[in-house]
């Protein structure tokens, strides 16, 4: 079917997603009922997921502003200064959707997209990393789901030669019909040579390069904005198939022309391809852009205007250049035997016009396509069960009989376990600037030609989140930047992406809103700006959403890298020392939900001075080299914490003494998970120094003990050597997945 | 100064960081050779990178061996020159006839990348003279494609001339199972051909040069070479 000049009526944009009254609202702002070529660009610019018109008026709350930064949300990717000349260039994105389709490619290009939009801006892409979410072990497809994921993830990752250095992975039955899939990209920029998507220049050419155009992944992006329901698995054909391979090329070949004279904007071709970067380009450069059909190089016969304007087909970008600069882009990219076409120019009536064939087949103007969808204010409830869900009597829990068996029993657990079955699956090492690998709080890449070094880390409970989504969403941004302080780096920007169910649903609403409302206190408070992110709703199967999932990707600096820090124990006889106060806080955690299947109360509390104080005193005593370790005292609370301390470590493994503090219930004190607490090692002479330190943030500090031994002891409750503790944690997710018969990924 | 080159096929993803450790770590002259380019530019040695040459798409090494420069490459080995590959660069060794045997997927049908504990078999060669003879060496990993395979008779060949070069071992320096991360035939890791002047492993040398980094064995292969030029490569 060819664009042609048939008008479509409200039928036909209600089964692309429209509203009837969005439809009038397009009939009214271009004076006509558009064409079916015309209805497909206009319906997946308006979609949710490139149109954020339910979310757009609540994200105006995040702070996104500050002296580092050097490009805030609305571009490819944020960036902020590191000092030197360079720039940080991140951000984080979901690939949710395509991934519970199909789960290897549908991860795979979730990384694939996430890197282009990062070296889009010129940055050389150097940490991947991941936050991900499946079902419970005994949903009939998590172990399918996971195994074709982390493939997905490495398959793609490996093949590019970015290291992907750290992540995420939780598992609840609440993702037991849509599993998370974020994936994160870090790159560095010189900061005076930052690329843009703006296109501007009248006359200038606009060109096509990467791989060719196929039918592939048509309407993902309105495939992204509905919920899933019995059909879904007929929606394979919208998911894309990644190329690594070209994707490497692409890199390098975009790279190379970056160094030259000859681009004025460039935008990858996302969600909804050739439509959205054109749109979006021409409309952030307030011009108009013709592009000629005829010109794109395709991978099969006889694709409709319609098919050529909304394939996703992967690893494309759209380059506006100088004019006269055609051959330069033609050389390099034929250097990388990569297509390189011009299909157009910038034009100045601020229309989009596409040519098929010789004739016009859409012609749109640019601003309402980019801004003109309707913004939501979206009614919003506090779902009624909330309140029960909050309430929690601890007298009904009884102690547990065994704590040496409840902690083991703690590590075995999905969401604690070792990482290192998943992690194994990634090249870590590529790029040659890993300086901590997974396994401690944050990774650490150091940045070539300098001192520095970035430290990375995501984060989300979930649980929490579900329980009450302010403080859920407060602890997301508190613990992702306490993770980093562990590492010695300064928290100085965010990515965020929020995971959430159907946002016409008032509770879904609500939790929203409470999430972003978290996120808002927990920036401003730490001075952190919001500088990129996405959101991603509709995560529902048959009505049932998602926990409210606002991931947060925290990005730290790191000044000299000699002094960055990891979570493990180093040195027999050091101190071990507790920053942060230990409250009598069980609600919605990992000890009630894995051992009691209690899932209720409020989560711990957070006191948002206490938590800037308690990782100001962390990072000046690594910054002062006091200490030997740090590490965030997380899910499965102290305990846990102390456990990973003893063997997380890669070379051998130390036990501990530690004094129990009983002034609350044994199981709190082990197992609560109260918020802003950091775990450090230290020489004792150190401990005077400390301190001091900590006196000045009025910090509570706590001697609990020493690294001594191969046991760790606690008290008189708790003495198990430590090889058990290792052998039970770092198993326990390769025989979760070996257990039946898994699909190969 | 030895003037070690670096080919650069289009998938390759460890070249700059082999470029990067030679000239930026261990000092020395480090050239990259580009795969459409038959000119060798004067080097003394040759490295072929790890990564996904050509996507790896239809056999690992498969593509590469058929690029202008392996016709020098294997000019260059012909006479003598001294030639190792790493990861993908031992993959495209086997495939371009180098070197014995080939390399399959990994037994667990899994990446696996780790570090990994490695004992030298021979320090007489071109590569380890800087090692002592069953030294314990640490290097990272990072393949899908490393378990290597020969029939009988190539095996019985290659151990019987001493071509083993290093072998995945435990931290107690045992060839054990559960030490062979990918399913090594009797835990091979690397090996040499006869004429002792190629040699192709499966660990990432190039990635253990800089301590900070946390590993620097992989240094002792490159200033091998180094050392095997300075007295004239009498191989």
């Amino acid at each position: 079917m060819s664009g042609g000049g048939l008008e479509v009526d409200e039928k036909a944009a209600i089964e692309h997603g429209l509203t009837a009254e969005e439809f009038a609202d397009v009939c009214r702002a271009i004076g006509r009922k558009p064409n079916l070529a015309e209805l497909g660009v206009i319906s997946v610019m308006w979609s949710e997921h490139c149109s954020y018109k339910s979310s757009r008026a609540v994200l105006r709350d995040l702070p996104n502003d500050g002296p580092r930064v050097l490009q805030g949300p609305g571009e490819n990717a944020g960036a902020v200064s590191i000092g030197d000349g360079l720039a940080a260039v991140f951000k984080i994105e979901s690939h949710n959707h395509p991934s519970y389709i199909e789960p290897y490619q549908g991860a795979a290009t979730g990384v694939g997209g996430i890197m282009r939009d990062v070296f889009t801006m010129g940055a050389r892409p150097i940490a991947n990393l991941n936050s991900l979410r499946f079902g419970s072990f005994d949903h009939e497809r998590t172990r399918y789901l996971v195994s074709g994921v982390v493939a997905g993830v490495g398959g793609y990752g490996n093949c590019v030669g970015v290291p992907t250095v750290g992540g995420e992975i939780y598992f609840d039955r609440g993702y037991n019909e849509n599993i998370l899939v974020n994936a994160f990209t870090l790159g560095i920029v010189q900061a005076d040579r930052i690329f843009r998507a703006e296109a501007s220049g009248v006359g200038n050419p606009v060109l096509y390069v990467g791989s060719k155009t196929g039918r592939d992944g048509i309407h993902g992006a309105s495939m992204a904005s509905t919920e899933f329901d019995d059909e879904t698995e007929e929606k394979r054909p919208t998911v894309q198939v990644g190329d690594p391979f070209t994707e490497k090329l692409l890199i390098e070949a975009c790279l190379e022309l970056m160094e030259k004279d000859a681009i004025v904007a460039i935008q990858d071709m996302g969600a909804a391809g050739l439509t959205s970067s054109s749109v979006e380009m021409a409309d952030r450069g307030g011009v108009g852009i013709r592009i000629d059909l005829d010109k794109v190089p395709k991978r099969e016969e006889g694709m409709t205007p319609y098919e050529i304007l909304l394939s996703e087909s992967q690893e494309r970008m759209l380059i506006v250049a100088r004019a006269g600069a055609e051959q330069q882009v033609r050389d390099i990219f034929d250097k990388w035997d990569l297509d390189a076409a011009v299909i157009g120019e910038v034009t100045d009536d601020g229309f989009l016009r596409v040519l098929s064939g010789g004739e016009e087949v859409v012609a749109l103007p640019v601003g309402p396509l980019a801004n003109g969808a309707p913004i939501y204010e979206r009614p919003y409830a506090q779902p009624r069960k909330q309140a029960e869900l909050q309430r929690l009597s601890l007298q009904d829990i009884p102690p547990p009989g065994d704590y040496n068996r409840t902690l083991t029993r703690l590590l075995a657990t999905p969401n604690i376990a070792s990482r290192e079955w998943v992690f194994s699956q990634y090249d870590q090492f590529v790029g040659g600037n890993t300086v901590v690998r997974p396994g401690s709080d944050a990774a650490v890449v150091r940045v070539k030609g300098t001192n520095k070094a970035i430290a990375l880390s995501v984060d989300c409970n979930s649980r929490y989140c579900l329980l009450d989504p302010y403080v859920g969403a407060m602890t997301a941004v508190v613990e992702s930047a306490r993770n980093v302080v562990c590492a010695g780096a300064e928290p100085i920007g965010v990515s965020d992406c929020l995971n959430f169910g159907n946002p016409e649903k008032p509770e879904v609403m609500w939790q929203f809103r409470e999430a972003v409302r978290g996120i808002r206190d927990a920036c401003e408070a730490l001075a952190l700006p919001v500088v990129s992110g996405n959101v991603s709703l509709y995560n529902e199967t048959e009505g049932r959403p998602i926990p409210p999932t606002p991931t947060i990707a925290m990005v730290g600096l790191i000044e000299d890298v000699r002094l960055h820090c990891t979570q493990w124990f180093r040195n027999e006889g050091d101190l071990v020392v507790l920053l942060g106060r230990t409250r009598e806080e069980l609600g919605g955690s990992e000890y009630l939900a894995a051992l009691h299947g209690i899932v209720r109360g409020t989560p711990p509390w957070i006191d948002l001075g206490v938590e800037a104080a308690v990782q100001q005193v962390c990072l000046q005593a690594i910054r002062e080299d006091l200490v030997r370790s740090a590490h965030d005292v997380a899910e499965g609370g102290l305990a846990v914490a102390l456990a990973e301390c003893c063997i997380s470590g890669p070379e051998g493994r130390l036990g501990a003494e530690i004094e129990l503090e009983a002034s609350i219930r044994p199981d709190a004190w082990l197992f609560g998970e109260s918020q802003s607490r950091i775990l450090i090692s230290l020489q004792s002479r150190n401990l005077t120094r400390l301190r001091e330190v900590a006196a000045a943030k009025d910090t509570p500090l706590t001697v609990l003990g020493s690294v001594r031994g191969n046991r760790l002891r606690i008290g008189r409750l708790l003495d198990v050597e430590v090889s058990e503790l290792h052998s039970v944690w770092s198993g326990a997710l390769a025989s979760l997945m070996a257990e039946d018969g898994v699909e190969a990924g | 100064m030895m003037r070690c080159g670096v080919v650069t096929f289009p998938g390759s993803l460890d070249d700059a960081d082999t470029l990067y450790s030679l000239s930026e770590v261990l000092g020395v002259e480090a050239v990259p050779l580009w795969h459409k380019d038959r000119g060798l530019h004067g080097v003394d040695s040759i490295v072929l990178p790890g990564g996904f040459s050509y996507g790896d798409y239809l056999r690992s090494g498969a593509l590469a061996r058929f690029s202008p420069v392996m016709d020098s490459v294997v000019e260059f080995a012909n006479s003598g020159g001294l030639v190792m590959g790493l990861c993908n660069g031992f993959q495209i060794l086997c495939e371009a006839g180098l070197l014995p045997g080939a390399l399959v997927r990994n037994q667990s049908l899994l990446f696996v990348c780790r570090a990994a504990h490695l004992r030298v078999e021979r320090n007489d060669t071109a590569f380890t003279n800087s090692c002592s003879e069953g030294e314990r060496l640490l290097l990272p990993i990072k393949h899908g494609e490393g378990c290597f395979v020969a029939n009988a008779d190539t095996l019985e060949r290659i151990e019987g001339n001493g071509q083993v070069v290093v072998r995945y071992v435990d931290e107690n320096g045992e060839t054990t199972q559960a030490a062979n991360p990918n399913g090594s035939l009797n835990n091979i890791a690397g090996i040499v051909n006869e004429a002792g002047n190629v040699f192709g492993m499966m660990p990432h040398a190039e990635h253990a040069c800089d301590r900070a980094l946390g590993m620097d064995d992989g240094a002792k292969f490159f200033r091998s070479i180094e050392a095997q030029l300075a007295r004239g490569n009498a191989s």
